[in-house]
């Protein structure tokens, strides 16, 4: 009786077995007709046709600004001064523009890393997390989204119609300016990202073989930080260059080159202030030298992108 | 074992930290309680009990380590070589170097092994041979022959325990008095844990060792003296469990004649 019972139980469960592995394969069949599959199908095509949608003006823009712009690519164009309209053949070259948004750039860079370090520094190392860091956290990230032409406007009011800075008005001062004020929120902010990305112990580390607050994050924490923290100038610097609302109300334009210290509170041409004037001239020859000022713009924007992705991704 | 004041003056000598009243507190919540001890010098002295009791509240206490916790209070004193580190003048950055710590995950930086060694006693005014000490550091820390070939190698890329040696090397390097050990060990696996505690017998010669560890056989291992700390749910609070330390003996007597009938259960394993 007992062995029979045990036989019958034994069999039981094989077949259980096989019958289950059976339905299990056909279960793991993949059916490209079920609704899941299709549906599957269909989103996964969908969400592609968005994605290129999106990156399509990317690729216009950038192949339009390099099949008109690099039509006038030469070495009059890097080295000459442009052209006053009225001459529909010779237009000159973009030169002082180049070395103007360097300049400007400059300057602006001067104002905006040590004030937007400091400023991340503070935040990510000295507050205490209150209401006072709190509230400058809230205000870099009003400034970050604050329309660059506002910028313009404010210096604009503030530096160049009162003649404050030695008595100039429209100068590369004021343009730098202006412009510092908006990189200013990026560096706070990767200064302030990337230093709390510092793990606690390495500044613990620190602090117990007898290291200060000010060593500690001179010697250790922005060191290790040093690579977002440059990322974010970069990109910031990139930004700035590439800037023309602010600087038509700082620092115009000029047809000269900027080549001697009392020039900076001088008007200083830009690409971008460039580009915005000649592009509206009725000459065909300054709208080509508008759209080789644009490739030039871009070429530089899109160097300093990839060497700040460059330097983002040393750090992993 | 409760002291007066009168006989902690009495065993300055031979006392390198005295714990005098000590409670310490996160916000408004004391973590640990009445805390009375008195650390012999040139002995290694372990703190254990189980989880929460604020041993490793008590350690940091030691170098001030929990100024770095913006609600953390402490009363009483905590007296080093007689002096109260608590006090208002006393600066936090020369505590910590007379006072060195290793921390529970070990935390070289981002820099190379020779520089590891050198940051603290450069920033601490070293005039001597750099090379010397380095090499030297890395030996008591017993991690030179690991590491001789690639001092210029990142501190990170060494293993685990090579790590922790290493960070024991950096704080050697400061010349303290006293080095604090916060599990050391809890992040290592069993080989390396035993060169640290080679390690730590090689230092006893020279420094004062206190090490927090949650391993009842390492301390029955390396340490001369133990404190048991356990954790009580206070009556009339709302509040969580609230530390004090139970006993300080001879860790002899602490593991095999215990006083309290706490210690003997956890010692025992029969909870923790």
């Amino acid at each position: 009786m007992d062995s029979k019972e045990t036989q019958f139980k034994v069999l039981s469960f094989i077949m259980y077995k096989s019958k289950n592995t059976k339905s299990l394969k056909n279960i793991l069949l993949y059916d490209p007709t079920s609704y899941s599959s299709i549906i599957n199908k269909l989103l996964t095509l969908i969400v592609t046709i968005f994605t290129a949608t999106a990156i399509l003006p990317l690729i216009l823009v950038l192949s339009y600004v390099v099949i008109r712009g690099s039509e006038q690519l030469n070495l009059n164009l890097l080295t000459q001064l442009p052209q006053p309209p009225g001459d529909d053949l010779y237009s000159g070259g973009i030169g002082n523009a180049i070395c103007g948004t360097f300049i400007v750039t400059g300057i602006a860079a001067t104002i905006a890393i040590p004030i937007g370090i400091g400023g991340g520094i503070y935040l990510a190392e000295y507050s205490k997390q209150g209401h006072f860091s709190k509230f400058i956290r809230f205000g870099t990230n009003i400034l970050a989204g604050v329309p660059s032409i506002i910028s313009g406007v404010f210096v604009y009011g503030t530096i160049v119609s009162t003649k404050i800075i030695f008595g100039s008005n429209f100068s590369a001062l004021a343009g730098g300016i202006a412009l510092s004020i908006l990189m200013l929120p990026t560096v706070i902010k990767t200064t302030d990202e990337g230093l709390k990305l510092v793990s606690d112990d390495l500044r613990k580390g620190s602090l117990s073989v007898g290291a200060s607050r000010f060593i500690t994050i001179t010697k250790v924490t922005l060191p290790a930080a040093i690579n977002p923290i440059s990322t974010g100038i970069l990109l910031s610097i990139a930004r700035a260059a590439g800037e023309t609302a602010p600087l038509i109300f700082t620092a115009l334009f000029s047809f000269y080159w900027s080549n001697s210290p009392q020039s900076l509170l001088e008007p200083i041409a830009s690409l971008s202030v460039l580009i915005y004037n000649f592009a509206l001239e009725p000459y065909q020859a300054q709208n080509e030298l508008a759209w080789a000022a644009s490739f030039i713009l871009v070429f530089i924007l899109l160097l300093l992108n990839i060497f700040a992705r460059w330097l983002g991704r040393l750090s992993r | 074992m409760i002291q007066n004041s009168q006989s902690t003056s009495n065993m300055q000598n031979n006392t390198s930290i005295c714990l005098d009243n000590v409670t310490i507190s996160y916000g408004s919540f004391p973590a640990i309680k009445n805390v009375f001890c008195s650390i012999p010098k040139g002995y290694i002295t372990a703190f254990i009990g189980p989880s929460g009791c604020g041993k490793s509240t008590i350690l940091r206490a030691i170098n001030r380590m929990n100024d770095l916790i913006d609600a953390c209070t402490l009363t009483g004193r905590v007296l080093f070589e007689g002096v109260d580190l608590y006090n208002k003048r006393i600066d936090p950055v020369e505590v910590r170097r007379k006072i060195g710590m290793v921390f529970q995950q070990p935390n070289p930086f981002p820099k190379s092994i020779y520089e590891n060694i050198a940051f603290g006693a450069r920033i601490n005014g070293y005039q001597g041979n750099m090379d010397e000490l380095v090499e030297n550091s890395l030996k008591r820390a017993a991690v030179w022959d690991e590491c001789k070939d690639k001092l210029n190698e990142s501190g990170c890329s060494l293993s685990g325990g090579q790590q922790q040696r290493l960070c024991i090397a950096r704080t050697i390097a400061i010349e303290p008095d006293v080095i604090l050990m916060d599990e050391p060990c809890s992040a290592l696996d069993p080989i390396s844990t035993l060169k640290i505690e080679e390690t730590m017998h090689e230092l006893k010669s020279n420094y004062t060792v206190i090490i927090v560890t949650h391993n009842m056989q390492q301390a029955l291992r390396v340490s001369d003296f133990t404190a048991f700390f356990n954790a009580e749910v206070q009556p009339n609070s709302t509040g969580g469990k609230v530390g004090y330390l139970v006993e300080f003996n001879n860790t002899e007597k602490i593991f095999n004649s215990p006083k309290q009938k706490a210690t003997q259960d956890y010692v025992s394993g029969k909870f923790g």
